[in-house]
C-alpha cells in the first residue's frame, strides 16, 4: 500500500470508530439511586466550619458557593455570582447574581444572604458565628481578616472591599467551604445547623444516621438543570478490602479509597471501572539552604539526580502517582510542562558532587514524617529508599523522626537538614503552592512554610507580581516562569503527585473525578 | 438487698468523678492539640492562636477543668469540638450500636461457650473435649480482624448468605426511638426490619464473640473439672443421683461462680466498643467513634466516652456481685 493510501484507511478506520462510539453515548437517563461508599463520615454539614474532604464532598452537593472551579479542573466558571469586576485599584470587587435562585427551605437567595454568610464568618461578634471557621482563618487571614466589608449594593449586586488586592480572590469563593448557606436555617438551627444544611445546591439534605449514612434528594427545582440522580447516599464503610468486596457485590455503586495494591483486582472485575482522581498535591525532599552543604547549588542538583522518583512511585504508590517535576501539580493552570526534570543518573550526581568538593559524600540527617499524608502513604519506607539512593553517591543519611506536631514545629524553625513534606492545595491558585513553599516571605523562622529556607529575590519578585493582577495570561506567564528558576536552583527534590484511585460500577455514567475531592454528583446518572 | 444495691450506686458516684478527673487530665498529656491535628501543615501561630482561642484551649487547665464539671453536674457534656453536635447526642446516636453488637455476640459466646465447657469437663480427654478445646485454642489466638475479614468475604461475598455492612438496608426506614434496631423494629411492629437487622448482626456477632466463646468454654470446663472432684459430688453421686442432676444441680452452680467473673469482664470489654469489627463491619458504634475522637483529640468526645464506658462497667460489676449472692448463699452482703 502507498503511504497516501495507509492515510487514508487509517483516517476511514477512525471515522468509522468515532461514529461507533458517538452511536454508543446514549442520552443520561434520569432517575435511580447512587450509594457512595467512602472511608469515614461527614464531621458537620456547616461547610464554614470543617476541613476535612468527607464533610465536603457532601456539602458540595447540599450547597452552591459565588463561584466554581471547572468539570475537570481549579479553572473558574459562574455559579450563585453570575458576573463580576474588579476596580482599579484591586480592592473592590463588585458581583451580580443569579436571579430566582431558592435555598432549599424556600427562602430566596440574594445579595443580602451573601452579605449574611460573610459577616457570620469574618465577624467574631457576630451572633452566628458559632465555631472556629478554619478554612476563613487559613484563606482570608483571621477575623475579619482582609474583608473589610460587605456591603448589599441592590437585591442582586454585593460589594467586598478588601484591606490590599488578593488574586486568589475569586479561587479562594469557589472554595467548598465558602459556599452560601441559608440566613434562616442558620438563625433557626444555631449551634445545631451542622446537623440540618439548607443551600441552594442540586442536592437537598434528608437524613443523617451518624457513623452509617447520609441521604441526599434531587433538588428539582435546581437553578442549573434538576440532577439525574433521584437519590444519593454517601455511606461509611471504613475498611479499604471491605468497601471494594461490598462494591463488587453490588450493593453499593461508587467507592472511594481503592487499596493501591486492590487496583488491579478491580480493574480485572468486568462489572467495574477504575478512575484516578487528578492530583491536588506535591510530596517533596526539602533541603535547608541555611545549612551546609545545602547551600550549594551543584550539591542539591547532586541529590536531585541521585533520586529514582520513578521507583518510589513504582514501590509506594502501586504506579498510582506521577515522579514531580514542579512544585505544583499538572491540574492547576499556570503549571509549566515544559521545564525538563533532573534525570535519574547515580554517576553524572557522583561527579557533580566532586565539583562541589565532596568526592567522597558527607554524612547528614533525613527527616521522615511519622504519620502517612495523603501525598506520601508511607514516608518512613519511602526514607528509607531515598536513603540507599543517596548512600550510592557517598551521602549517607540518618533518618530522623519526631510525632507529627513536633516535626511540623522543628521543620519550621529550620532545625533538619534534608525533610520529607508536602502540600494539599486550598482553592486551586498557582499562589497556593508557589508562594508558600518557596518564597522569601515565607522562610522566616520559627514559622516557615518554606522550608528549604530558599530565598531568590528573582523568583520573589515574579510572585508578587503575579499577586497583585488578575489577568490570568499574565500571571500564567510569571509562574511559568518562576517554575523554571526554581527547578534549576533545586532548592527541594519534588518527588511525587499522587492521583489516588476510585472505583465504580460500569453504569455509573458521568462521574468526573475532581483534583479539590469535591466532585459535583448532578452530572451524574445511571446507565441500568 | 435494696440498702445495699443503693450504697453500691451511691459508691459509683466518687468513682465516676475520679474517672472524669483522671481522664480530663491524661488526654491533656497527649502531645499534639485539637487545633494542631486540625490544621496540619496549614498550621500558621496565628491559625492556631485563633482557633485555640474559638476552642477554648487558650485557658488555664483548672479553668477548662471547672468549667467543664460545672457542666456535668447540669449533666451537660459539652459538645465535640469537630462536629460541634451535644456530646450526649453523639453518644445517644452510637452507644446503642455497640450495646446491640455486644449483647448479640455474648448470645452467641455464651450459647456455644458454656456447653461445650460442660460437655469437655464430663468427658475429658475424649475426642469432643480435644476438638473443642483446639477450636477453643484457635478462637483465643485469631486476630479479629484476620477473622472478620475471613467472614466476610466467604459468607457474605463468595456464598452472599449474608449483608456486607451496616446495621440495616437502606431500603428499610424505621424510627429511631431506643436506637437498638432490633427493638425499635419490634416497637414499630415492622417484622421485615426486625429480620433485616438480625441479619446483618449475625456475622458480626459471631467475629465479635469469637474470643469470648473460647475464653467461656476453657474457663468452664476447668473450674468443672475442680468441681467434679469435690467431696460433694462424690456424696451426690453414691446417693445414686442420676449422672444429668449431679452435673446441673451440684455442680454447675458452683462452678459457674468463675465464670461470671469473666462474663462480667468479657462484657465490659466489647462494650468499650470493638474498634476492630466494627471497622470491617461498618458498624457504627462507639469504638470507631472513640478511635476518630482520639485521632482527631476531640476532649469532649473522648471524656464523654470513657465517663459512659467507665459507668457500664460499675453497673456490670454491680451486676456481677449479684448474681454471685445468687450462685453461692454462703456470700452475704452486709
Amino acid at each position: 500500500m502507498s503511504k497516501r493510501r495507509i492515510l487514508l484507511v487509517s483516517l476511514l478506520v477512525i471515522a468509522l470508530v468515532a461514529g461507533m462510539a458517538a452511536m454508543g453515548q446514549a442520552a443520561p437517563k434520569s432517575g435511580g439511586t447512587l450509594v457512595f461508599g467512602r472511608q469515614g463520615d461527614a464531621v458537620s454539614l456547616d461547610p464554614a466550619n470543617v476541613t476535612d474532604g468527607e464533610s465536603l464532598r457532601v456539602t458540595r452537593q447540599v450547597y452552591d458557593a459565588l463561584l466554581d472551579y471547572s468539570e475537570k479542573d481549579t479553572s473558574l466558571r459562574p455559579a450563585l455570582a453570575t458576573s463580576w469586576e474588579n476596580s482599579a485599584d484591586g480592592k473592590t470587587w463588585t458581583f451580580k447574581l443569579r436571579k430566582n435562585v431558592k435555598f432549599h427551605d424556600g427562602t430566596p437567595f440574594n445579595a443580602e444572604a451573601v452579605k449574611f454568610n460573610f459577616d457570620r464568618w469574618r465577624d467574631k461578634n457576630n451572633p452566628y458565628h458559632q465555631g472556629e471557621f478554619e478554612y476563613w482563618v487559613g484563606m482570608f487571614g483571621g477575623f475579619p481578616g482582609v474583608v473589610k466589608s460587605v456591603d448589599v449594593v441592590d437585591e442582586y449586586t454585593v460589594q467586598f472591599t478588601l484591606e490590599r488586592p488578593v488574586a486568589p480572590f475569586l479561587a479562594n469563593l469557589a472554595m467548598s467551604p465558602f459556599a452560601i448557606a441559608s440566613p434562616a436555617a442558620i438563625k433557626k438551627y444555631g449551634q445545631e445547623y451542622g446537623n440540618h444544611p439548607v443551600g441552594t445546591g442540586p442536592f437537598k439534605f434528608v437524613k443523617w444516621d451518624r457513623g452509617d449514612k447520609i441521604v441526599l434528594e434531587a433538588n428539582k427545582e435546581y437553578w442549573d438543570g434538576k440532577p439525574y440522580l433521584e437519590k444519593l447516599i454517601f455511606r461509611t464503610i471504613p475498611e479499604n478490602s471491605a468497601r471494594l468486596m461490598e462494591l463488587q457485590s453490588g450493593s453499593i455503586d461508587l467507592i472511594d479509597g481503592v487499596n493501591p495494591d486492590d487496583v488491579a483486582l478491580a480493574k480485572a472485575d468486568k462489572n467495574l471501572q477504575v478512575y484516578l482522581r487528578p492530583s491536588f498535591n506535591v510530596g517533596y525532599l526539602a533541603m535547608n539552604m541555611d545549612k551546609k552543604p545545602f547551600d550549594n547549588p551543584k550539591v542539591r542538583q547532586a541529590v536531585a539526580m541521585a533520586i529514582n522518583k520513578a521507583g518510589i512511585v513504582k514501590a509506594f504508590y502501586a504506579g498510582l502517582a506521577e515522579p514531580a517535576k514542579n512544585p505544583m501539580p499538572p491540574s492547576l493552570w499556570g503549571y509549566n510542562a515544559k521545564v525538563k526534570d533532573w534525570a535519574y543518573d547515580p554517576a553524572k550526581a557522583k561527579k557533580l558532587l566532586a565539583e562541589a568538593g565532596f568526592p567522597n559524600g558527607f554524612e547528614t540527617t533525613l527527616w521522615a514524617m511519622p504519620v502517612a499524608r495523603p501525598y506520601m502513604p508511607q514516608p518512613q519506607k519511602i526514607a528509607e529508599a531515598i536513603q540507599s539512593d543517596l548512600a550510592k553517591i557517598g551521602i549517607k543519611a540518618a533518618i530522623t523522626s519526631y510525632d507529627w506536631g513536633m516535626y511540623l514545629d522543628k521543620t519550621s524553625n529550620g532545625e533538619h537538614d534534608m525533610a520529607l513534606l508536602g502540600w494539599t492545595g486550598d482553592n486551586g491558585d498557582p499562589d497556593n503552592f508557589l508562594y508558600v513553599l518557596l518564597d522569601k516571605d515565607n522562610a522566616v523562622k520559627p514559622n516557615a512554610n518554606n522550608i528549604s529556607f530558599y530565598r531568590n529575590e528573582q523568583v520573589h519578585k515574579l510572585l508578587i507580581e503575579a499577586q497583585t493582577i488578575s489577568d490570568v495570561k499574565k500571571r500564567t506567564a510569571l509562574y511559568e516562569k518562576a517554575q523554571e528558576i526554581i527547578h534549576n536552583d533545586a532548592p527541594m527534590v519534588t518527588l511525587v503527585h499522587s492521583t489516588p484511585p476510585l472505583a465504580g460500577r460500569k453504569y455509573v455514567k458521568g462521574f468526573i473525578p475532581h483534583p479539590t475531592q469535591s466532585e459535583s454528583f448532578a452530572t451524574v446518572w445511571l446507565d441500568k | 438487698m435494696g440498702r445495699y444495691l443503693a450504697k453500691r450506686l451511691l459508691l459509683a458516684i466518687p468513682i465516676l468523678f475520679g474517672v472524669s478527673v483522671i481522664v480530663f487530665l491524661f488526654l491533656r498529656l497527649i502531645p499534639g492539640d485539637p487545633a494542631q491535628v486540625m490544621l496540619g501543615e496549614k498550621a500558621t501561630p496565628q491559625a492556631l492562636a485563633e482557633i485555640r482561642q474559638e476552642m477554648g484551649l487558650d485557658k488555664p487547665l483548672y479553668v477548662q477543668y471547672s468549667r467543664y464539671m460545672v457542666k456535668l453536674l447540669q449533666g451537660d457534656l459539652g459538645r465535640s469540638i469537630t462536629s460541634h453536635t451535644r456530646v450526649t447526642e453523639e453518644l445517644g446516636a452510637r452507644f446503642p450500636a455497640t450495646v446491640e453488637l455486644t449483647i448479640a455476640a455474648m448470645i452467641v459466646a455464651l450459647l456455644i461457650g458454656i456447653p461445650a465447657g460442660i460437655i469437655s469437663a464430663t468427658r475429658q480427654y475424649s475426642f469432643f473435649d480435644n476438638a473443642s478445646m483446639f477450636v477453643a485454642l484457635l478462637g483465643v489466638s485469631m486476630p479479629v480482624f484476620w477473622l472478620g475479614l475471613m467472614l466476610l468475604w466467604f459468607f457474605s461475598f463468595y456464598l452472599g448468605w449474608f449483608p456486607m455492612s451496616a446495621r440495616l438496608d437502606v431500603s428499610f426506614d424505621i424510627p429511631t426511638i431506643t436506637n437498638l434496631y432490633v427493638v425499635d423494629s419490634i416497637l414499630a411492629g415492622n417484622w421485615a426490619a426486625l429480620a433485616n437487622s438480625l441479619w446483618h448482626l449475625v456475622l458480626p456477632a459471631v467475629a465479635l464473640g469469637t474470643i469470648p466463646m473460647a475464653t467461656f468454654a476453657r474457663m468452664t470446663r476447668s473450674s468443672m473439672l475442680e468441681v467434679l472432684r469435690q467431696d460433694y459430688v462424690r456424696t451426690a453421686r453414691s446417693k445414686g443421683l442420676a449422672e444429668r442432676l449431679v452435673i446441673a444441680k451440684h455442680s454447675l452452680k458452683n462452678a459457674l461462680i468463675p465464670v461470671v467473673t469473666v462474663i462480667g469482664l468479657e462484657f465490659g470489654l466489647l462494650l468499650n466498643g470493638a474498634v476492630m469489627t466494627e471497622t470491617i463491619f461498618a458498624w457504627p458504634g462507639i469504638g470507631k467513634l472513640a478511635f476518630d475522637a482520639i485521632m482527631q483529640r476531640d476532649f469532649p468526645l473522648l471524656q464523654g466516652i470513657l465517663l459512659l464506658v467507665a459507668a457500664a462497667f460499675v453497673l456490670i460489676n454491680l451486676a456481677v456481685d449479684m448474681i454471685y449472692a445468687y450462685l453461692d448463699p454462703r456470700i452475704h452482703y452486709e
